[in-house]
């Protein structure tokens, strides 16, 4: 072999050794600060993590001081944020699916009509939109008229955050199915909307699935559109149009006040193990159901 | 004997003012098997889409001309019932991914709502199996996804779940040239069965495949059908110098 062709083979592939050790490196300490916060939320959070916690709605900020000075375990635990959450949450889901949905169908459907470039420029815009601004608007469309903060008001503000997500990953998903699956439909003589619901839907249901689910993940630990919407509360409620309590709002409130800031940990912690729960079930049905 | 699908000046264009087909008059006859060849792109998958009026899909797409099937004019039917009177097979194989062998033949009844008792399901299932040959393979895997099995086999479950509505027509557009030569050749056999009972209209690429099957050849070239004939005798003698060129490989 040509002597020069064998140096500048061997400069780079010592060069592509050196590329490699540097991204291992570098990957390492971007890894690191994810490290660092899981750790101090697990340290700091496991103490609190008992059964109290899930079966006590909040306590006092007095009788937490005066455990606190007794050094007895914190008196309550955060009940009401979890089911708060639960409904909020969960009223958004039933709001926002069938909506993202079928904005997700129409768009990837009709994908050169005008009216659909002016819906995907829309949704776009809601992505976009910083949480605080939709947390003003639902106060401004739910709070105001109804006058009082409520689960419902909070779940409106969530809604708007969880839509444009679900229409992109319904839309997208959609859009990658082949036409053959249609056109098949649609030539054994079925209506559009039968293809629609019995073919592709199912076909993909893994992606629109996992969208949901990460839409779900991300509005969870949401707190700045609820705090002017579902303000919350220290009881557990059931009542869509009372104030309600929810997790962030939670952390919130205990990083506010002194004696009860031990909390924050676990409940950090706890809204933490949901997202990743969330994550981790979106991951396995997406690739169980990759077709 | 009457003609059971006829067309006449149909054409077919995608941009205004160029057509992809372009006045085509010719009848087809029940129980005859019918090879569309010509050179890609001369507008065969075209004139068979607007059988079907698959060409109704895309707002682009203009047909015109006459299209009857049966003595009715398809353009003033209810565009579900022509597709289900003529059903189409598409050259991949595409059995629904998210259903089962069982269910991918019953795609048909379900998507159009049409209810069925369990027993009927099974008859109608196992019959539609069996005219395509598959039902001894597959009666065992029955729940198994459709993408389970091999290319020739997916076809013939797409030919089954086409049968199962029991069409008058079947528009085939090159079913087998994603297959190989054995399942090629067991798709060629079922065609030679099934026309005791269908009309079957295949666009083919393949001519000694057009020769071993087809009562009818139609030559097609830049969207004109120029020759329409017994195949035998267009095999041997074609009327025109296009066809025999062609058939004869001078291009293609
Ligand atoms: N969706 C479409 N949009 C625009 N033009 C098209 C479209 N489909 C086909 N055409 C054009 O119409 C003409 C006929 O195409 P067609 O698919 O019917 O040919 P074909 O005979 O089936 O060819 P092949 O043997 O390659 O399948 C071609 O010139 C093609 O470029
Ligand atoms: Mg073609």
């Amino acid at each position: 072999m040509n002597l020069n062709l064998k140096k500048s083979m061997d400069s780079r592939k010592g060069k592509n050794k050196l590329i490699y050790i540097l991204v291992c490196l570098f990957s390492f300490f971007a890894m690191i600060p994810l490290f660092l916060i899981l750790w101090d939320v697990i340290s700091k959070g496991y103490k609190n993590f008992n059964i109290n916690l899930f079966t006590k709605v909040t306590p006092s900020s007095m009788d937490a001081l005066i455990a606190n000075m007794n050094g007895d375990p914190i008196p309550g635990g955060i009940l009401n944020g979890i089911t708060g959450s639960v409904l909020i949450v969960g009223l958004a889901i039933l709001f926002s699916v069938p909506l993202g949905l079928f904005i997700g169908i129409y768009l990837s459907e009709n994908r050169d009509k005008k009216f659909a470039g002016l819906v995907s420029y829309l949704t776009d815009l809601l992505q976009g939109m910083p949480s605080i601004v939709i947390g003003i608007i639902a106060y401004a469309w739910v709070v105001k008229p109804l006058g009082s903060y409520s689960a419902l008001a909070g779940s409106v503000a969530l809604t708007m955050m969880m839509l444009p997500m679900i229409v992109r990953s319904t839309e997208e998903t959609l859009k990658m199915l082949p036409v053959s699956y249609k056109e098949a439909g649609l030539a054994l003589g079925s209506s559009y909307t039968s293809v629609v619901f019995n073919i592709l839907l199912p076909s993909g249901f893994g992606g629109i699935f996992t969208g949901i689910l990460l839409a779900i993940s991300r509005v969870m630990g949401e707190t700045a559109p609820l705090m002017l919407t579902a303000l919350g509360a220290s009881v557990v409620n059931w009542n869509v149009m009372e104030p309600t309590s929810a997790l962030p709002l939670l952390i919130w409130d205990f990083y506010n006040d002194p004696n009860l800031v031990e909390l924050v940990w676990s409940t950090s912690l706890l809204l933490l193990i949901f997202i990743f729960l969330l994550n981790w079930i979106a991951k396995i049905v997406a690739r169980k159901w990759k077709i | 004997m009457k003609p059971v699908l006829q067309m006449k000046d149909v054409s077919v264009s995608y941009t205004p003012g160029t057509f992809a087909v372009k006045n085509v008059t010719t009848d087809i006859y029940p129980n005859t098997i019918t090879a569309i060849m010509g050179p890609s792109g001369c507008g065969k998958s075209t004139l068979l889409r607007a059988i079907n009026r698959m060409h109704d899909l895309y707002a682009n797409i203009k047909t015109t001309g006459e299209i009857t099937l049966k003595g009715n004019n398809i353009f003033n039917m209810n565009s579900m019932e022509v597709r289900r009177l003529a059903g189409m097979v598409f050259q991949q194989p595409n059995p629904f991914p998210t259903m089962s062998i069982y269910e991918n033949v019953l795609a048909g009844y379900k998507l159009n709502g049409i209810s069925l008792k369990k027993r009927e399901k099974d008859e109608i299932v196992e019959q539609s199996l069996q005219s395509v040959a598959l039902w001894d393979e597959v009666k065992d895997v029955m729940s198994k996804r459709g993408s389970f099995l091999s290319g020739g086999q997916q076809q013939r479950l797409c030919i089954a779940r086409t049968l199962a509505l029991k069409p008058e027509i079947l528009l085939m557009d090159e079913p087998t040239s994603a297959l190989d030569p054995i399942s090629t050749n067991k798709i060629e056999e079922l065609l030679l069965e099934l026309k005791q009972k269908f009309t079957i209209i295949v666009v083919t690429h393949n001519m000694s495949q057009a020769a071993r099957i087809s009562d009818n050849s139609m030559f097609m070239y830049l969207g004109e059908l120029v020759e329409h004939g017994n195949t035998t005798q267009m095999f041997t003698k074609p009327k025109n110098k296009r066809t025999e060129e062609y058939l004869t490989g001078v291009f293609g």
